[in-house]
């Protein structure tokens, strides 16, 4: 479904991604971890579209179509979401005056009829449901007060709405605590299928307990060092990241 | 004070002023040549050269006539969905036959009521454009409301203009309501063909104590329009006036609203949106005098520019010596979504009184590029992204207008803007 190859990108001149592969199959789940700085983020955002960062090599395919020239939108129209790692707060457009406009727009692209203001209500009531997220919450200004864990709810329920097909979530679960991060799984998790990919960035190998990853994958230096299942979670919980960076900056020949 | 600039070219306005109110016209005259057109350095009119705007654009200086309305033109300017009192002017000329009535409102042309205290509010000796309108205007209208009458649905003063040889247009407003009265005012001009022409309007606001009135003004006329706007109200004990002046275009648009809050416990409401493109120039001068202890003033004025436009905010608050407990609020925001947008904003405050809350800010920035790329994230087309995010910059003002239709069609206005290539 995902296909990174050889991926580069900088910004304002600074190198930060420097070769990334990865490949990603339907109905698979990856994790991606790593020491802070090393990437994670800017990996999520340049899939989603950023303009701020160069895109200086490589290639990524996503269903077999070229990702990089596609605008931001016509990604999420695609089916690519990002969670985004900080989402950011919007005064005066709540996540249901705008939810519409995006969901219809994802829709018209698809080939899809626009949902009415009942169809579109009765949809975020099923979806609310899910995360366990208060109307209210989505009629006020986006962001705008929330806690953290209702920020990353909101995005999670943003995700349900939109169904995509490629989910990257960018630590959604900082900050959550037991319960919340307990909800926001179930919801990512209902939200998955055979036809859907999740690609979830995290430092935390408790959120793996519950979204379980078929393949983990070690971010350090702009690079992909180190992949494996599971397990390798729970190796860096238990050893950290020392060993990775001595075992990469031994070997390192740039 | 500005410097002299004592223009010929207005001369055959002066000649062509009606016979009415003849001696209140000789002092306009006298105070508009002890004043003369504002200069380029004058510091009122500073970021906003005028006289020289006029000189080069406005090729006739004589009255506009009047030009035939029909009641066809009427029905299609009103917003959709209004419910209330239209009254339909023509180049200033006040039409009663195309007007409509209501109880508790009387509504006479000026020059049947010459004894109508002009200028005993907006005072001719303080700018120069309110000395010349006094010396020249043509027959404006008196709007009475009688003493504990509240209109409930508003009253809309429906203004077209048309001047095929780039003439003036000077129309006057009295105003005038009394105790315990209550009404809406939409002020909404409109251009009938896209000739130029120069608009110098003064409105005259004499409110009763205990009354609530509010002043919604609408510019959208075309992009050749000069227009030098006076507002003046004087607001008494226990009332509330509230004004919105909402610019969509314009060639030069200068608006001077002044509030003198006369009345403890009384409040004046300043709230406006300029939404600019093109070379629009816009400059707003507002100024509120409190008088009085116990009074309030809320200002919110918001600003998106593009293209070449050019906006100007002056906030004056002024609290007199004795105007203790005074509360003032100001606070002017501004998007500039091009490199050649230019805003020039100031709050000016002058404060004698010590036990005051006063309080003014003013902002000028960009469209956050991170809101933009979160809602394109979501599968939003850039275009409409940014609509949603300047929409939701003037909503703060637009939740302002509480005449449904009214705010309805402006929305719709500055949708249709934001939502295209604006
Ligand atoms: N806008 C920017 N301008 C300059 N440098 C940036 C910018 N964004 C990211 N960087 C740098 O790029 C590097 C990678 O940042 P990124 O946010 O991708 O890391 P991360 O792996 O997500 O870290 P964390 O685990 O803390 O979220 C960092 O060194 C960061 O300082
Ligand atoms: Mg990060």
């Amino acid at each position: 479904m995902l296909s990174i190859k050889n991926l580069h990108a900088s910004i304002e001149g600074t190198p930060i991604l420097r070769g990334i592969n990865l490949e990603v199959k339907a109905g698979e789940v990856h994790a991606i971890m790593g020491p802070t700085g090393s990437g994670k983020s800017t990996l999520a955002s340049v899939l989603a579209g950023r303009e701020e960062y160069e895109v200086t090599e490589g290639e990524v395919l996503f269903q077999g179509k070229e990702l990089l020239p596609l605008s931001p939108e016509d990604r999420a129209r695609e089916g690519v979401f990002l969670a985004f790692q900080y989402p950011i707060e919007i005064p005066g457009v709540s996540t249901t005056n705008f939810l519409r406009t995006a969901l219809n727009q994802v829709r018209e692209y698809r080939g899809q009829e626009p949902l009415d203001a009942v169809k579109f209500l009765s949809l975020m009531k099923e979806k609310m449901a899910l995360v366990e997220i208060d109307q209210k919450l989505l009629s006020r200004s986006l962001n705008e007060g929330f806690s953290g864990g209702e920020k990353k709810r909101n995005e999670i329920f943003q995700m349900a709405m939109l169904e995509p097909v490629l989910s990257i979530l960018d630590e959604t679960d900082s900050g959550l605590d037991i319960d919340a991060l307990r909800i926001v799984s179930n919801g990512v998790n209902k939200l998955k299928s055979e036809k859907t990919a999740t690609i979830v960035v995290t430092h935390y190998q408790r959120l793996l307990d519950y979204i379980v990853p078929d393949f983990v994958h070690v971010l350090y230096k702009g690079r992909i060092v180190k992949s494996g299942t599971k397990e390798l979670a729970l190796e860096l919980e238990e050893k950290g990241y020392d060993w990775i960076k001595e075992e990469v900056d031994s070997t390192a020949t740039v | 004070m500005s410097t002299l600039t004592q223009p010929e070219f207005v001369l055959g306005l002066f000649e062509a002023a009606p016979a009415t109110f003849s001696s209140l016209r000789q002092l306009g005259k006298e105070s508009f040549y002890a004043q003369g057109l504002p200069a380029l350095k004058s510091e009122e009119y500073k970021f906003t050269p005028i006289a020289k705007k006029l000189e080069n654009s406005i090729t006739e200086f004589s009255p506009a006539e009047q030009v035939t309305i029909s009641a066809e033109q009427v029905k299609s300017a009103v917003f959709p969905g209004f419910v209330g009192v239209v009254l339909v002017f023509s180049n200033g000329y006040f039409i009663p036959g195309l007007s409509s009535k209501t109880e508790g409102l009387t509504i006479h042309s000026l020059s049947a009521e010459e004894n109508t205290p002009l200028g005993s509010i907006a005072d001719a000796a303080k700018d120069p454009f309110t000395a010349l309108n006094q010396a020249t205007f043509v027959n404006g209208i008196h709007i009475s409301i009688a003493k504990k009458v509240s209109i409930e649905s508003p009253i809309l003063l429906l203004q077209f203009h048309q001047a095929k040889g780039g003439q003036v247009i000077s129309p006057r407003i009295w105003i005038e309501a009394g105790d315990f009265s209550k009404a809406t005012f939409i002020d909404y001009h409109i251009s009938l063909d896209d000739a130029p022409y120069f608009v110098n309007k003064v409105v005259e606001i004499k409110g009763g104590i205990n009354a609530d009135l509010t002043y919604h003004s609408l510019q959208q006329e075309h992009n050749q329009v000069i227009e030098v706007s006076n507002l003046v109200t004087d607001i008494q004990k226990d009332s509330q006036f509230t004004s919105t002046q909402i610019t969509l275009s314009g060639d030069m648009v200068r608006n001077n609203l002044t509030l003198n809050l006369l009345g403890s416990n009384s409040v004046g409401n300043m709230y406006g949106i300029y939404l600019l493109n093109g070379k629009t120039h816009v400059d707003n001068h507002t100024n509120v005098d409190h008088t009085i202890p116990h009074a309030e003033s809320n200002e919110l004025y918001k600003g998106i520019l593009a293209d070449q436009s050019r906006g100007v905010f002056n906030g004056k608050i002024f609290v007199r010596q004795i105007a203790q407990k005074t509360n003032a609020f100001q606070q002017n925001n501004n998007i500039l979504l091009s490199e050649d947008a230019i805003i020039n904003t100031k709050p000016q405050l002058e404060i004698w009184a010590d036990d005051v809350k006063c309080s003014h800010g003013c902002t000028v920035g960009q469209l956050d590029e991170e809101a933009l790329f979160y809602l394109q994230a979501r599968g939003i087309d850039k275009i409409t992204a940014r609509g949603l995010l300047l929409y939701a910059f003037a909503g703060e003002v637009l939740d302002k207008i509480e005449v449904e239709s009214l705010q309805k069609y402006i929305v719709n206005q500055i949708q249709e803007r934001l939502g295209s290539n604006f």
